[in-house]
């Protein structure tokens, strides 16, 4: 399992070029046959059969359809898909923000009913609070754990640390660039503690050299951590950056297309040849779901 | 710097019209009093204690009406955001109310509580809780939703997400709304004590008044707008200056 490629059954994967391998949605158990040994007993965090139905002026729209996942503890899993395909609200499902119409989310083999503070998610928007200083936003998870005081100042310095933003504990949100925002908002997320941390595009908004900045301090910290994170983006190349595990999820109603596996030795650059290889064979399966998505736009305009 | 000159340039000219036409004596100074006549009366009502007594009384009873106001409001407002038959029904209603001038209030409170501090008390409450209902019920709803998301997926729920989450979010708006209730609190009061209350500034005006004396009218006038200003400049500029440095919106003016 050490070749430069890594290569399942499908004739598809022998022209492979990249540290990739793909296989078709739920033929394989990624877990099991991956790393073999790291990966036995239950999921940290498994989906089974996961649907959600919205009902929107009486006509129901199926936005998830049946989503089976499973991620190890420790991985770092990236989901790509058009916009529109559910793969943030899927995230709301893990973080148990909004429950799913059927099937189940298990924490550690349990089932999810409410937000739990095992798993934090970080949402696009990022939803920090303008009315608290950067440091008592970092502490906001611990008060409500009833954290001691002392205790929650050391944790908040030391996560604020780690994401290099110590000397802005007593800034204001506003005051903060786009860059900054994002690493309070991990900061934040980190300081509970959590074993799984969900990112909804976190750095869609950034400019690209701060992207790539936040890229080696995520791909740092969660090495440093050991925390299981499951990752949302549109941008493939990202996606091929970051992830352990790869998947692409249909345009409406989401599913999962197919899952890829880059085996690409760590600490990568999002302009190493080889993750530009990952991305754009990535690229080219979830191509069509996105002409998909602009074809229903289109004819909802016209 | 140049904003002050100009308003010192402005009341300078407005106090030496004030002398030289009260010079010219067209009306008896009974009637038209010059400034030195109404800073002597100034100075006498605060020696005899007439106006601190005045003050003590219309700031005890603003308080009380005022901190009813907020409780009831901050209340309904919530019950409003929160219930969408509250809305549609009582939120109607409070607008429309919102029309009716709070003095209105004064004859069926007199009926209720007779001439009494009660009587008072509901014609204050009833001038500014309006305000803070629909200024409570708009902040929450207009709070991104995102807040309380947060606040949840963080681990706060109940009682913690309303009182770390949700009510500070909907803070800015709360507080345009707790601002304009106390000035619609305080017309209400001076408005009241004027008609019927015994003690505090409306009645002190009411007396200059009954005794002929224009020179105390305007010296109690000049009271009412004095405290008017000192709360509203002390208490809300500090609180709106503060709450727009966190959330880092535009300063106003």
């Amino acid at each position: 399992m050490t070749t430069l490629l890594q290569r399942f059954g499908s004739a598809r994967d022998a022209f492979t070029p990249s540290r990739l391998t793909a296989w078709p949605a739920s033929a394989v158990n990624p877990a099991s046959s991956m790393r073999s040994g790291a990966a036995a007993g239950t999921p940290k965090v498994a989906l089974e059969d996961i649907s959600l139905e919205y009902r929107t002026n009486g006509s129901p729209l199926l936005a998830l359809d049946r989503i089976n996942l499973q991620v190890r503890t420790g991985e770092f899993l990236c989901i790509v898909g058009p916009s529109g395909c559910g793969k943030s609200t899927l995230l709301h499902l893990i973080a148990g923000l909004q429950q799913p119409t059927s099937g189940e989310v298990l924490i550690d083999g349990e089932p999810v009913t409410a937000p739990g503070t095992d798993r934090i998610l970080i949402f696009q928007e990022l939803g920090l609070f303008p009315w608290l200083t950067v440091g008592d936003n970092v502490e906001f998870g611990l008060k409500l754990k009833n954290t001691a005081k002392a205790e929650r100042k050391k944790k908040a310095e030391y996560y604020l640390r780690l994401v290099q933003l110590s000397q802005f504990a007593d800034s204001y949100i506003h005051e903060l660039s786009g860059g900054m925002r994002q690493r309070v908002a991990l900061a934040r997320a980190l300081a509970t503690e959590p074993d799984v941390l969900l990112m909804d595009e976190p750095f869609a908004a950034l400019d690209a050299q701060t992207r790539d900045l936040l890229h080696d301090e995520l791909e740092r910290i969660w090495a440093q951590t050991g925390r299981t994170i499951i990752f949302v983006t549109h941008n493939v190349r990202e996606a091929a950056r970051l992830g352990d595990r790869v998947a692409v999820f249909t345009f409406r109603p989401g599913r999962i297309k197919r899952e890829f596996l880059v085996t690409e030795p760590r600490p990568r650059q999002i302009e190493d040849p080889a993750v530009s290889r990952c991305a754009k064979e990535i690229l080219e399966d979830l191509r069509e779901e996105i002409n998909k998505s602009l074809e229903q736009e289109y004819r909802i305009s016209s | 710097m140049k904003s002050v000159g100009r308003q010192v340039t402005f009341y300078a000219m407005a106090i030496g019209a004030w002398v030289l036409v009260a010079q010219l004596h067209i009306w008896p100074p009974y009637l038209f009093p010059p400034p030195q006549g109404v800073l002597e009366s100034l100075w006498a009502g605060f020696v005899d204690h007439s106006f601190w007594i005045a003050i003590a009384v219309s700031m005890r009873r603003i308080a009380a009406g005022y901190a009813l106001s907020v409780a009831i409001g901050v209340l309904l407002g919530l019950l409003m955001a929160n219930s969408e038959f509250l809305e549609q029904t009582l939120g109607g209603l409070l607008v429309s109310l919102q029309s009716l001038p709070s003095i209105c209030w004064l004859p069926m409170a007199i009926l209720w509580f007779g001439l009494s501090e009660k009587a008072i008390l509901f014609v204050v409450v009833m001038g500014s809780v309006l305000s803070v209902t629909i200024s409570m019920e708009t902040g929450r709803k207009q709070t991104p939703k995102i807040y309380a998301m947060a606040g949840r997926n963080l681990g706060a729920r109940g009682l913690k997400l309303f009182l770390f989450v949700l009510f500070p979010a909907s803070l800015p708006f709360l507080l345009t709304g707790l601002k304009q209730g106390w000035a619609f609190a305080w017309r209400s009061l001076i408005a009241g004590e004027m008609i019927f209350v015994s003690l505090g500034l409306g009645q002190l005006l009411m007396m200059g008044r009954d005794l002929n004396d224009m020179s105390q009218v305007l010296a109690v006038m000049i009271l009412i707008i004095a405290i008017g200003y000192i709360v509203d400049g002390l208490v809300f500029r500090t609180l709106e200056r503060r709450l727009q440095y966190r959330w880092g919106l535009s300063p106003a003016r």
